[in-house]
This record gives C-alpha cells, structure tokens and sequence, in this order.
C-alpha cells in the first residue's frame, strides 16, 4: 500500500501527473449532432482532488464517462485523447484500448462513484458477497482469507463496521451503502477516482461525514480523485484545484484559493454569487426589493 | 390578509413492520404562526418532519392531533369549502408537479374557474397571461400555450407559482421550491417569491435543508429533529448563534463559500448525543421542553 | 464497447440529463434566443464569449403538445397500419361487393377461378364471400370486446386505485379472482349451458369480455398508483378539482398510450378466442365469423381433400390482423416506455454514422 509522503504544502501541479485529457469532443448524435463536450483539456496530479463543476446539461458527466469511455450511444468521442500514466506501465492511451484491456483497467486502475451508486448495490446479496466477487473476478490469485480480509479492511477504511459484510444492503442507511460504493471502488486500489456528485443525494451532515472520509482517504492512499458536482462551495472546501464547466467547455480551471478570490471568466463569477453566504454579510440579493430577478444575481 | 395558528401539531404514521404495526411519529408537537408579509422557514434533513407539515397545513393529510386555524382579516375562520382559496403550496420538484399532458395554461386556468375568479373564457385567458407576466413568464402568450416538456426547470417553477397564486392564495407553504434547480437560477425564483410576497402581503412557510437561503430568505427559522422543534428564533440569531447541538452541526455541515479550505475538520458536535426533547427559543432566550413530554420524561 | 462487466457501473442514469433536448439550458424569464438570455453577463468575458454557440441545441426539435402521443412512423408500425387497415376496410366493405355467401351452386368444392376468385366450398358457396361476411364477423366480436373489456378494466383497475383503501383492495381481490379463472374452458362451459338459440353474438362478446379484463385492470392498477402520487394529481387536488375530474382530466390521460395498448390486446385475444370457440362449434349461432369458416372446413374435409383455398384465408386474416396489431402495439409500448425509442434511434443513426465510415 502507498503512503503518503508528499508534504501537503507542495503545489499539486509539480507533482506527478496520472491522467491527461486533450482536447477531448464529445458528439452526441442525434437528429441534429450536439457537441457535450467541447476540445476539454485538463490533467490530474497524484494525490489531487480536482473539482469539476457544472450545471445540469453542461456536459461534465459526458465528460466523467468519456474518459473512461462508458459513454452510451448516441455519445462519441470525435476526437481528443485521454492518456493514463501508470505508476510502473508508463503512458496508456485509454483511447486507444481494446476492450479486454480496457476492461481490466477500468475498477482496477480508475473507478467511478455515481450520484445514484447507494441504489446499484445488488439488493439480493450481501455487502461481502458484493465485494468478495469484485475482487474474485480482478485479482484471481488472491484466496479466500485474503479476499475477506481485504474487503473488511476496505469497508473499516470508509468508517462502516466490517460486521457489515454480512448485511444486506437495505439494511444500511443511504450514507452507509454510499460509504460501500466508495468501499467498492478502492477496493482494486485504483490511482484515480471519478466521483459524480457523490453526495448529492445525502443530507447535508452525512455528505460532511464522507466527504471528511474521502480526504483522509486520499491523503492516507495518494490517490487522485475527479470530483464532479454542481455545488461550487463544496469543491471550494475540498479540491485542490477546479474546473468550471459551461455549455461543453472548460471556462476556467484554477486552484480553489485563486477562484474564490478572483474569478476570472463571468459565468464563474454567476455560480459564486449564486451561493448565499451563511455566515456572511446578510446580502442584498433576497427580500431587499431591489433584487433583479433575472438571469444575473 | 390571512393569518395561520399552528399549535400542537402532530402526526403519526402507522407503518406494518412485518406482521407488528408501528407507529411512528412524523411530527411532534410543533407550534407556530404564520402571518402577513412574513416568512417562517423550516429547516431539517430528510425525515425530520418538514414534508409533513407542508402536507398537513394544505390538508393533503390530517393530523393526529393539534391545531391548524386560518383566520381571515376580521378574526374570523376560514369556512372549510374556502380553505384552498387560502392556503396553497409549490411543491419540490417542478417536473413531477406539472401534468405533461395539459398546456401552461390549463395549469393556472383551472384553479381559477374553480375558485370563480373569472368567468368565460376571454377573462381567464386575460387573467391566465396577466398571472405569467407577473412571475416573469414572457411572451405570456406564446409562454401559455407550451407544454411542461418544452419548459426548463426554472420556468416549471414558475408556472408552479403562478398556480399556487391563482386561487387568491395569502398562504404559501414553499416546500424545497428551489432545490430541484440549478445553482444559478434558485436565486432568481427565491427573489420572485419575495417580490410576490411583498406585492401580496403573503405568508410563506419555506421547507428547506438549507440553511444559507433559510437565513437570508425568512424573518424566523425553526430547525426540526425528528419531527420536534430544536431551536427557533429569528432567522440570523438561529443561524448566527446557534444554541443546539443539531442546529451546530448543520451549520458545520453547510458547504460555504467563506470557508475555503477550512473543510472539514472542524470540531462538529457528535449525532448520537443530540437531545431532541429541548428547544432553544431565541424569542424567550431560553430552553423550553419540546415533543411528547411522556417520552422526554 | 464492452459494458458487461460485473463491476462495470449501471449505464449512466444522469446521462439523460446532459442530452440536449432533454434538458434545455435554462434561459430565465422566458427569452427565448440563447444570446438575450445570457445577455446581463458580460458577452466577451476573459474566457470567452459566452453567447451561445450556434450550435446551441435550443431549436431541437420536439414533438410538441398531444402530438408526442402519436407513435413515430416506423416501417413496422406502416406494415401493422397497413394490415390493419386493409382487412378492416376488407370486412367493413367487401360484403357490399361480393355475392350471396349462402348461395348453393352445384358446382361443388372447386378451386379458384375466374367466377370464384377463391374458390367454392363443399357446397358450392363462394368462399371469398364467405370470407368478406365472416371479417365483418370477427372484428365485430374483437370491437366489442375490445370496448367492454377495456371499460371494466378501466373502471375497476383506475377508479379502485383512484380511491384507494377499502374499494382498492376490494376490486383488485376481484380482478384476482377473475385473472385465476382459467378463461377458455370456463367460456367453453358457460357457452355449453346457453342454448344455441340464445347464443347471440352480444352473449359471446359478453363472456369473453366477462374472462379477458382482469390482466389489463391489474395493468392498469399499477400505473394509477404510479400515477396518482405524482406531484401534479396532489397539486390538482389542492386546486380544489373533483375526484372525477382528477381522475378523467389529469390521470387518464396519462394512462391512453397503456390503455390503447390493452385495448388491442384485448381485440387479439377476443378475435383468437371466438375462433377457438366457433371452431369447437360453441361460437355465436346464426353469425358468421372466421372461426366458423374454419368450423366447417374442417368438417367437411378441406384439410383431407387439399382444399387449401378454404381454410388458408380465413387463418391467414386471422394471423396477419393479429401480427398488425401486435406491431401497432409494439409501436405505443415506445410512447410508454420512450427508453426503448431511444434504442431504437441510437442504433439506426450509429448503423449510419458507420456507414458513412467516419
């Protein structure tokens, strides 16, 4: 297992990169095609958290699913690639993958965490019967006793009691099973992690609790980790760096100090303002009257 | 003017537990008053009861026990066959509470024949376009004949309001009007409500598990915990200086943009050892007993 | 691709959410033009301009209003049309064309020729006469079980889901009670018992309805309860609307594409089962349908003697009005289920885009 050695304070674009996007465009096509994605550029640093933000339709999913190509017809990527650096194999080009590579190295080396993932969990069959196979089916040496110990030590690492292998899933509570997708996903000990709007779904003190449990993990694991969601303050508490997403292209990508400070592109500047502060100046954007209520806030 | 007088509020639910019938309290004993131009907002995560007072205060459920009087201008109640006229509510998720079958207007037409606001057809077609400009649906009239589908969310949510308003409505019971939507636009429909409020003299009970829109949106919040009351007074002395336990750690909880990279570590109280029996009123400046007192006892 | 994977991730469900048309980009305050909607921000930012490109997906076309009702025209659904249509018109108008089907000529079971374009039964009646009567026949039966099934399917499945508690669990008891009665041999005895002179086309129609409703009212029993917890059937609730208003103007709607589809489901198993019926010689008395052409061909040895244009064209209406109607159904399950339209359509355009050889 890596542990961590790099001191925190080291700017994360001197570290060493794990994934690399260029100009990635992504089609749909329908009756009239539709770029999701436009030319898209952006790289992921070992031990990274980059944030990726986005409203609903601006095409960050499309992108999340395109690098690990999960995208669905009528999605198609026209071009761009998507290079992986391997901590031992070197360069990968994910593009270029057959599908059995491809295969075993998605979950292995790259894993996603969905909004909805709580709900993918088999609900006939055990939390340990649901790890014990995924790792069956990618680490074929390992044996039993090494499987199970493996998956309690995963599922401890995630803050749930490994008492819970032998759970069902609807016995578990919303934040629970998504804690067990997180498990799921570390479980191959992947180098990146894709997380779509994991803690969308959750109230607002659980999505603090994983969000707590993610950042431990990376600094624990050194692994890096994609983090989509429309919600710019989070990612402004926990990514190192964010790209902010509109209609298909990447508008700004910057560290989430520099953001917050001095946003450069104005729709940046829009999905700021459209957080009122909690603590704040009490603002005069609601209940003074004088509130356009508009497009700008 | 219309004034609402909620006092003892309770509901339980029976819910078959196997072969065993449970029963279980939605919410418990809670008070409050809504009035004229003011805006009370209830703050709670999911299951804490706040759906179920929206339900109950419109009369899509009936309590267990306790009181809900609506008092017209003079002090009188309001007759029974003209409760709907009064009380009316916008629900969460405007592509759930649109009827994809009927056009914008049938939407705010009906409402409109039922409660005999117009007569003929002319009128309340005058009416229906009259009430789309005023929740800033324009070209009213090309707006009037669309279908839900061909709306965005926002739009929905402003049809939804017009709705909720057609009737001649002075109560508004707001559940999570806003968190559906994109970031971008939540303001914009938030400070449509205000002006609306404002033009109408409304009353608003906003239901929300934000508090950052809680805060800047009402005059007073309560913040409920398993369908009790934890702690209520205005809205920036609950938000400003919390008093409980619960109250703390949804505030900690709260992504905030004033935060950044602050995160996670903070010192949040522990979930398990909240006591939801008691209640800091603000109002009075001290601890009051809340919920059924036989169990707090 | 391969996405079969065990571990691989559900196909993304948000997805959906990033396809234009969808989702439209919200432009607030109903402007319409993508550029006047984002006109307040700054159009030449430092990033860019954030005025729409013109590829903006806002004119995607949709079908609007109660057009998206309508099935989309497919080859299958043009080829169920067509049959459908076609016999139809077959059975409404071909009795006004043709002669007397009950006409005996001398001439015997013969072949076809130019003066029987069918041929002739044993009796020398003319089968294509015989043919266009018993059409008429059959979908009489099919219409009017189509309608009575589909009317007590809707009342007890809709309305006793409507109300709920009690009633609900009331109708559906009896509509279980109806769905476990095995409905051919009931109708075959419950026929038996009715003299063959009371054996009038209604009574036939109302047997089979009696057996055929229960499986669309359990049908649509789960969709009213899908459907009227949604948010707008409580919101017209709310406006003050009755609960047969509710239920006729915001529910049924919503359920036409699955009642339509019943409805022809219960035409198939109502023309198959008087066929059944007629060709045990139980069917209605004094009518004609295709299953009592096949009645008595087979009685009178068309099979053994080779006469193949006696009983292949009243089994091959019966086959082909059945497949039609299959196919249109096929055609409104994609109006229910717009997932498998979708499929559909991504397929053919990938097929082209390979075509193309990008």
């Amino acid at each position: 297992m890596t542990t961590t050695a790099e001191p925190t304070t080291e700017p994360v674009t001197t570290r060493r990169p794990v994934l690399t996007v260029t100009d990635l465009t992504v089609v749909y096509e329908t009756e009239q095609p539709f770029t999701a994605v436009r030319s898209a550029s952006l790289q992921l640093h070992r031990g990274e958290i980059l944030g990726l933000a986005g409203e609903s339709g601006c095409g960050k999913t499309t992108l999340a699913y395109a690098v690990n190509r999960l995208h669905q017809p009528p999605a198609r990527i026209a071009s761009g690639s998507v290079v992986f650096h391997d901590r031992e194999a070197g360069d990968i080009d994910l593009l270029g993958l057959k599908d059995e590579a491809l295969r075993t190295f998605r979950w292995s080396q790259l894993s996603m965490v969905f909004q909805g993932a709580m709900n993918s969990l088999n609900p006939v069959r055990t939390i340990g019967y649901q790890l014990d196979d995924t790792l069956k089916a990618h680490v074929p040496p390992m044996t039993r006793a090494q499987r199970k110990e493996r998956s309690a030590e995963v599922l401890t690492r995630v803050g749930v009691d490994p008492v819970r292998l032998r759970s069902y899933p609807h016995e578990l509570s919303g934040g629970m099973r998504q804690r067990t997708m997180i498990a799921m996903a570390m479980l191959l000990q992947p180098q990146i992690m894709i997380m779509d709007e994991p803690t969308t779904a959750l109230d607002v003190v659980v999505q603090r609790e994983i969000l707590r449990e993610i950042l431990r993990l990376r600094d624990e694991l050194d692994f890096a980790v994609l983090f989509i969601t429309h919600d710019l303050p989070l990612l402004l508490e926990i990514a190192d760096r964010i790209a902010v997403m509109y209609r298909g292209e990447i508008v700004e990508l910057e560290t989430a100090q520099r953001l917050h400070a001095a946003a450069q592109h104005p729709y940046t500047r829009k999905l700021l303002g459209s957080f009122p502060s909690l603590t704040g100046e009490r603002s005069d954007f609601v209940r003074s009257g004088r509130a356009d209520e508009g497009f700008s806030a | 003017m219309t004034s609402v007088h909620v006092s003892d509020l309770t509901k339980d639910y029976r819910i078959r537990d196997g072969l065993k019938r449970r029963r279980l309290r939605a919410v418990d004993h809670v008070s409050f008053d809504l009035k004229p131009g003011r805006t009370v907002a209830l703050v709670g995560e999911s299951g804490s009861g706040k759906s179920t007072i929206a339900k109950l205060l419109t009369r899509l459920e009936h309590p267990t026990s306790g009181r809900i009087e609506v008092r017209q201008d003079d002090g009188s109640a309001v007759p029974n066959a003209l409760y709907r006229r009064h009380v009316q509510m916008v629900f969460q998720d405007p592509f759930a509470s649109l009827n994809p079958f009927h056009s914008v207007a049938h939407h705010i037409a009906r409402p409109l024949r039922l409660h005999g606001r117009t007569q003929g057809a002319a009128a309340t077609r005058a009416e229906v376009l009259s009430m789309l400009e005023r929740v800033n649906l324009t070209p009213a009239a090309d707006m009037a004949d669309r279908r839900p589908h061909e709306l965005s969310g926002g739009q929905r949510q402003r049809v939804a309001i017009a709705r909720a308003l057609a009737p001649g409505a002075q109560v508004l019971v707001a559940d999570e009007p806003v968190s559906m939507l994109d970031v971008s636009i939540r303001l914009g429909v938030l400070n449509l409500l205000g002006r609306l409020q404002r033009e109408s003299d409304l009353a608003v009970l906003y239901i929300t598990h934000d508090l950052a829109t809680a805060r800047h949106f009402s005059d007073e919040i309560l913040v409920l915990h398993h369908g009790r009351v934890v702690e209520r007074g205005p809205a920036d002395a609950v938000i400003l200086d919390p008093h409980h336990d619960y109250t703390k750690l949804l505030a900690l909880s709260a992504p905030d943009p004033n935060r950044v990279g602050a995160v996670v570590h903070s010192t949040a109280p522990d979930r398990e050892s909240i006591d939801d029996s008691v209640c800091y009123d603000h109002d009075l400046g001290e601890w009051v007993p809340s919920g059924t007192q036989e169990a707090a006892a | 691709m391969s996405t079969s994977h065990s571990e691989t991730p559900e196909p993304p469900v948000r997805d959906q959410a990033d396809v234009p048309g969808e989702v439209l980009p919200d432009h607030e305050g109903g402007r319409l033009e993508p550029a006047a909607a984002s006109a307040p921000i700054a159009p030449t930012g430092p990033g860019g301009p954030l005025a729409a490109p013109a590829t903006a997906p806002v004119a995607n076309p949709m079908p609007r209003g109660r057009r998206s009702l309508l099935p989309t025209m497919t080859p299958w659904l043009a080829v169920g049309l067509t049959l459908v249509v076609a016999i139809g018109l077959f059975g409404a108008f071909g009795p006004f064309f043709v002669g007397d089907p009950d006409a005996i000529n001398d001439i015997g079971l013969s072949g076809p020729s130019g003066a029987n374009l069918l041929g002739t039964t044993q009796t020398g009646q003319d089968v294509l006469s015989q043919l266009a009567f018993a059409t008429r026949g059959s979908l009489q039966i099919g219409l009017l079980v189509g309608v009575m099934a589909t009317v007590l399917s809707a009342f007890f499945g809709i309305y006793g889901a409507y109300l709920g508690g009690f009633a609900d669990e009331a109708f559906s008891l009896l509509s279980n009670v109806f769905l476990v009665i095995p409905g051919l041999p009931l109708v075959i005895v419950i026929s038996g018992f009715v003299p063959p002179e009371d054996r009038g086309l209604w009574t036939i129609a109302l047997v089979l309805a009696l057996t055929s409703w229960a499986a669309s009212s359990r049908v649509l029993r789960a969709q009213t309860l899908s459907v009227r917890n949604r948010d707008y059937v409580a919101a017209s609730q709310l406006a003050g609307e009755r609960p047969w208003r509710v239920i006729a103007v915001e529910i049924l709607p919503n359920l036409l594409p699955v009642l339509a589809s019943q409805f022809v489901y219960a035409v198939i198993a109502a023309i198959l089962g008087e066929a059944g019926l007629s060709f045990l010689g139980l069917g209605a008395s004094n009518s004609s349908t295709l299953g009592t052409m096949l009645f008595y061909a087979q009685n009178g040895f068309a099979l053994p003697l080779g006469a193949w244009w006696w009983f292949v064209p009243p089994g091959l209406i019966i086959a082909l009005f059945g497949m039609g109607l299959s196919l249109i159904n096929f055609s409104i399950d994609e109006i229910i289920d717009p997932k498998l339209k979708n499929a559909r359509t991504s397929r053919r355009r990938l097929r082209r885009a390979a075509q193309e050889g990008r």
